[in-house]
């Protein structure tokens, strides 16, 4: 009994003595893809996030990262959301994969007054009429990824392309960014189901339009699926392909190899970029993870250098959203993949790059940096947007 | 006129990978009247197992005896400990079941390799391509595909109709109560079904690899239209699912190749890509459809 009175005593004079050590982290929700064929993705962000956080603290901050996984269902997605911002009391998110999860699940969380910072999806909505204060995007807009690849298919000279993507919305846009940059003809379009294995009818149609380019959108295993039957069919010895990052990354290339050897990329960061955060962060990498880097870990890393920005210029402070927000806006972290600033619609206004797959030093393929695309480039959407 | 050729045989390759899948599928449905959802994780066992031994041996040919042995013994460790308890249940139970059996192999194998997809390599003698006829080039590996299911197909016929297992099976097919009280060992017969399907779907697993993404969740993408095949061919019948394959394979090749550009006759350029797309997609479910309305227990089954 004394003893127990004793200890009662002393621990509240503990917490007397040091109220500030009692502070609780700020939670950070992170609803994001970890199962099922696309599982690799949300790893990543997920993965590349957690690198930033040092000690568990963002910008001097100690932070709580709370994952769950969406199953790449927007309905799953919006209800760990909703539990997420009601139980928890979580007012900061990222994570979100795929467009359509982002597309239940987003505005939900900013019509709360909770904040989201994109790591990989952007709709083209969502950067236009419904874009919001509280929504902020690291990655880049959809649309730019295929638009970077149009204006490389431009410059490498190329007059006639064939234009290849599965038949749902992010490939509908794939085709429309990519046709807005390209200033040659197209000389056939094909649109391609999701859940495809075998892509020989398109080959043999492809190869009878003898086109001068193909370029093609196929993420994740599709891409892994398109790349190889392409170079079986003896396609790519004729016809060169252009694609942008969603359809090769770190992984893909793994497990396509030689396969890909000449094809033409574009991508926003690549392993290899000249610049200190970025060294930072490939070291950190391939001390942590032995596995291959994709732009996915860059971005989700990304993501939580922005927070870091915000946490550290508030002192961890959330009460004040509007100065929390002014201090997200500023964009003032060094991202890993060199210049970076938000645009009025508070998307990235960032360089492209044109990359090319060759054989590296230690004879595996790799990604290498050729030369630049766009330069400062934005989205199509951003004037839509009335903030 | 090449490449209606080409077409054609992209469309029988097609086919001849469903038929491997199909088979034991049909099979397990017809003779054990069991709905096996999990047949697609054994694909993907097949896929994993027999990669994973190429990539470590350096040979791919020694990945063939990987995969068929790894599916078989999951095909039979499946029957014994879990489909075996469910032949008297009905059919939600056994969906139930082999449906968690699906989420326990993707997870599982999520935790030995991961998540990204794996590298697969090709042995030279099958990479690249051949002139079949003038201008028609081809894949040498996909002839490997088609020949290999072709004499699969063969080796099938000859055991069902020639044998006396074969005669077991198509009595089971068809009367499975009378094969019973004939005193047949039907539980030995089961197990030596199940194993055969689950070897099947190996085979067919580990020869996909090089052509698609050995990736978590693999075998789920192919087993609704393998469930096609077998609605199709008729429950029960490797000769059905054999044609069945064949004509889904060409139909769902030939409506991608060609709608668009006949709808394309019609209508504006991006709309008629967009809706050959979307009813080239439905193709072999409209396929069922009618062949459910015209024959519901199948092409290839006598009504009687």
């Amino acid at each position: 009994m004394n003893v127990r009175k004793t200890l009662l005593v002393a621990s509240v004079a503990a917490l007397a003595a040091f109220p500030a050590i009692a502070a609780d982290p700020v939670k950070i929700g992170m609803i994001t893809t970890l199962s099922g064929p696309a599982g690799y993705l949300g790893q990543d962000i997920r993965d590349g996030f957690m690198l930033a956080m040092e000690e568990g603290k963002l910008g001097g901050v100690p932070v709580e990262l709370v994952v769950e996984d969406d199953g790449l269902k927007p309905g799953q997605g919006k209800q760990i959301a909703e539990r997420f911002m009601g139980e928890e009391g979580i007012k900061l998110f990222t994570g979100i994969v795929f467009s359509n999860v982002a597309g239940a699940t987003v505005p939900d969380i900013v019509d709360n007054d909770a904040f989201y910072v994109s790591p990989n999806a952007a709709p083209s909505n969502m950067a236009g009429k419904e874009c919001n204060p509280n929504y902020f995007v690291v990655s880049w807009q959809n649309d730019s990824l295929h638009e970077s690849a149009g204006q490389n298919a431009t410059n490498l000279g190329y007059k006639k392309a064939f234009v290849l993507a599965p038949n749902y919305q992010a490939g509908k846009d794939a085709i429309a960014g990519f046709k807005r940059y390209f200033k040659g003809e197209i000389a056939g379009e094909i649109y391609t189901r999701l859940d495809q294995t075998d892509f020989a009818a398109e080959l043999a149609q492809v190869r009878a339009a003898k086109p001068d380019v193909v370029f093609q959108f196929h993420p994740g295993g599709l891409g892994i699926t398109f790349l190889r039957q392409y170079e079986q069919s003896g396609l790519m010895k004729e016809v060169p392909m252009v694609v942008a990052e969603p359809s090769m990354d770190g992984v893909t290339l793994a497990a396509v190899g030689d396969a890909a050897i000449g094809l033409n990329v574009t991508s926003h960061w690549n392993s290899d970029f000249d610049n200190a955060a970025n060294k930072q962060f490939m070291a950190a990498w391939n001390k942590a993870y032995n596995r291959p880097v994709t732009y996915y870990a860059s971005q989700g890393y990304d993501a939580a250098l922005a927070y870091a920005s915000a946490l550290k210029a508030t002192g961890g402070s959330l009460d004040d959203a509007d100065a929390f927000r002014e201090a997200l806006r500023k964009a003032d972290f060094e991202s890993v993949r060199g210049k970076f600033a938000f645009g009025p619609n508070q998307h990235p206004v960032q360089n492209w790059y044109a990359l090319k797959v060759e054989k590296g030093d230690d004879g595996k393929p790799m990604l290498k940096t050729v030369g630049e695309v766009l330069k400062d480039h934005g989205d199509a959407y951003a004037a839509e947007c009335k903030m | 006129m090449t490449l209606f050729l080409e077409q054609m045989l992209n469309g029988v390759q097609f086919g001849v990978m469903l038929f491997l899948l199909a088979a034991g599928l049909t099979l397990i449905f017809g003779i054990m009247g069991v709905i096996n959802l999990a047949h697609g994780s054994i694909y993907m066992i097949g896929a994993y197992a027999g990669t994973w031994v190429a990539a470590e041996t350096g040979s791919f040919w020694l990945g063939i005896p990987a995969a068929l042995a790894a599916a078989a013994v999951t095909g039979a460790a499946i029957e014994f400990l879990v489909v075996r308890r469910l032949y008297g249940r009905d059919h939600l139970d056994q969906v139930l079941a082999t449906f968690a059996l699906i989420l326990i192999f993707n997870q599982t194998i999520t935790i030995l390799f991961g998540r990204q997809p794996l590298f697969v390599s090709m042995p030279d003698v099958l990479g690249g391509s051949v002139e079949l006829l003038p201008g028609l080039v081809y894949p040498v590996y996909r002839i490997a595909i088609i020949a290999v299911g072709l004499l699969v197909a063969l080796g099938l016929y000859l055991l069902i109709n020639k044998t006396r297992i074969g005669m077991l099976v198509r009595a089971g097919s068809t009367n499975r109560e009378m094969v019973r009280a004939l005193g047949v060992d039907i539980r030995l017969l089961y197990t030596l079904v199940f194993g055969l399907g689950a070897l099947l779907a190996g085979l067919a697993g580990f020869m996909a690899g090089p052509i698609l993404a050995v990736q978590v969740g693999m075998g789920e993408q192919i087993l609704i239209t393998t469930f096609v095949v077998v609605v199709i061919g008729g429950v029960g019948s490797i000769r059905g699912a054999f044609f069945a394959s064949l004509i889904l394979g060409v139909v769902d090749t030939g409506l991608r190749a060609y709608l668009p550009g006949l709808l394309r006759q019609v209508m504006v350029g991006p709309e008629a890509d967009a809706l050959g797309a979307g009813i080239s997609s439905m193709g072999i479910y409209l396929l069922m459809a009618i062949v459910l309305l015209i024959r519901p227990k199948g092409l290839f089954i006598r009504n009687s």
